[in-house]
């Protein structure tokens, strides 16, 4: 018993780092595949991380609204590919979200729209921002509101700012939020208009 | 970005309900509540001003509104979960205020009680067919639900087969049930669809559109070829004409009539008329 243990041992800090997944008690029936999954855990472990918080933001905001209590047993799928990335990503996701989800039939209690602000070092505030005034944000704030009384629905914040500057982003989001209704309202009684 | 917003003006719900009749065949969007007749002069400014003022305002008398697909009730308002044109059909006679419902434009199909669909036969578990409608669940088929069939003289349905029946069973809580009988016993056109054909897929409002009293559509295929043809309410639609080209041109029309409007459509027939 003791034999093997030592030499998993020896075989794990050998091999791997301290960053790998797999604890001290690996075995070495796993040896191989180890190697073949270690560059994979490491890579898909951060990868999976970030892309688990997105997806997280857009399924909490999309269960909020839809109205899952006349399709029990039933699961949603929403599947967003990104095409081009021009800043002020996930509000994109999220109103592609919502215009798939209208567009379907899914019966919802409200619309939402998601809204990017990014606070730069002087403090301006920029709605809707670029890739590259993102990266040079202070902070960047993106917020998803409903259609109904414009409450947020989900809020996501990198970066430093004061709880006076949260007021100032949420009321600019807000007032934005107006213009994206309004074009989702002009664009679906367009596709009404053709039938 | 702090533009001031007139009041009432072009936000989506406003904050404040409006009058369904006032909304009719309108598109209207989720989360937009509407006010049923009763109701009207109980609100504010947007309130119908004409109604007289009534000195037993308690004893109003109470219509009773069928809220169709696409609303909810909520409250006492109508809440709109789905987008598309606003309908009300008057009720011929009666107290009751008639039926309003929303007409969307959607792919995808919930069983709903009493609608003819054409299903697939997917399996034969024992006494009971399995049959895929496009739900999201498999709906259930006895092999007793076809007329003339008794336990010693069974249906000859086997998997992959089309039918063609009616819901009795079709809840959100439950399995979905068909049969391929009617109240009587009678077959009355259901039962297993015939082995040659198209079966294609369309929208469920081209299916509506299709199957409204007054549609030209079905009568100007009619006279190109001779054909059967059976609407699915699920979207599905069994097409079969004397020769396979046929079948392949009218399953093309169909589908193409969507987004076609009339002069098109006539342009089409009548050159397919001349050929």
């Amino acid at each position: 018993m003791e034999g093997p243990v030592r030499a998993d041992a020896k075989v794990c800090s050998e091999g791997g780092t301290e960053s790998s997944p797999r604890g001290p008690g690996c075995s070495l029936r796993h040896f191989a595949c180890e190697q073949n999954l270690l560059s994979r855990p490491d890579g898909s472990a951060s990868f999976l991380q970030a892309e688990k918080s997105r997806e997280r933001l857009i399924r909490n905001t999309c269960e909020a609204v839809v109205l899952g209590a006349l399709h029990p047993r039933t699961s949603i799928t929403v599947v967003l590919q990104v095409v081009s990335d021009a800043g002020s990503l996930l509000a994109c996701c999220l109103n592609a979200a919502c215009m798939a989800l209208v567009d379907a039939g899914v019966p919802m209690r409200a619309l939402f729209c998601g809204v990017t602000c990014a606070l730069d070092s002087d403090g301006t505030l920029v709605l809707d921002p670029t890739v590259k005034q993102e990266k040079e944000a202070r902070a960047v704030l993106t917020f998803a509101l409903d259609s109904v009384e414009r409450k947020l629905l989900m809020s996501t914040t990198k970066g430093l700012y004061s709880d006076a500057e949260l007021q100032q982003c949420l009321a600019a989001a807000q007032a934005a939020s107006q213009h994206v209704f309004r074009f989702y309202r002009e664009s679906l009684q367009r596709r009404y208009s053709k039938s | 970005m702090a533009e001031a917003v007139p009041f009432g003006a072009e936000s989506l719900a406003g904050g404040r309900a409006r009058a369904a009749r006032r909304v009719l065949d309108q598109v209207v969007l989720p989360g937009e509540e509407l006010l049923l007749p009763e109701q009207e002069d109980v609100e504010g400014p947007g309130g119908a001003g004409e109604r007289p003022l009534r000195l037993n305002a308690g004893a109003r008398s109470r219509l009773r509104v069928v809220c169709g697909p696409g609303l909810r009730r909520c409250g006492d308002r109508l809440l709109v979960t789905k987008c598309g044109r606003l309908r009300h059909k008057d009720p011929g006679s009666g107290s009751s205020g008639g039926v309003y419902w929303v007409d969307s434009q959607q792919k995808r199909y919930v069983p709903v009680k009493g609608d003819h669909v054409i299903g697939i036969v997917t399996a034969k578990s024992g006494d009971i067919f399995k049959v895929d409608v496009g739900g999201s669940e498999p709906a259930s088929l006895s092999y007793l639900a076809f007329e003339g069939a008794t336990k010693r003289n069974r249906p000859n349905v086997q998997v992959g087969d089309l039918i063609y029946g009616q819901f009795v069973v079709a809840n959100k809580d439950m399995e979905p049930e068909m049969v391929c009988i009617d109240s009587c016993g009678r077959a009355n056109g259901m039962g297993v669809i015939g082995h040659d054909g198209l079966l294609f897929k369309v929208t469920l409002g081209l299916i509506r559109k299709l199957l409204a009293p007054d549609c030209e559509i079905i009568q100007e295929v009619g006279r190109l070829y001779p054909l059967e043809i059976v609407f699915g309410m699920n979207g599905r639609i069994w097409v079969k004409a004397k020769t396979i080209q046929q079948t392949l041109i009218l399953a093309n029309i169909l589908e193409a009539c969507e987004h076609m409007t009339a002069d098109q459509r006539k342009q089409i027939f009548a050159r397919l008329a001349e050929s």
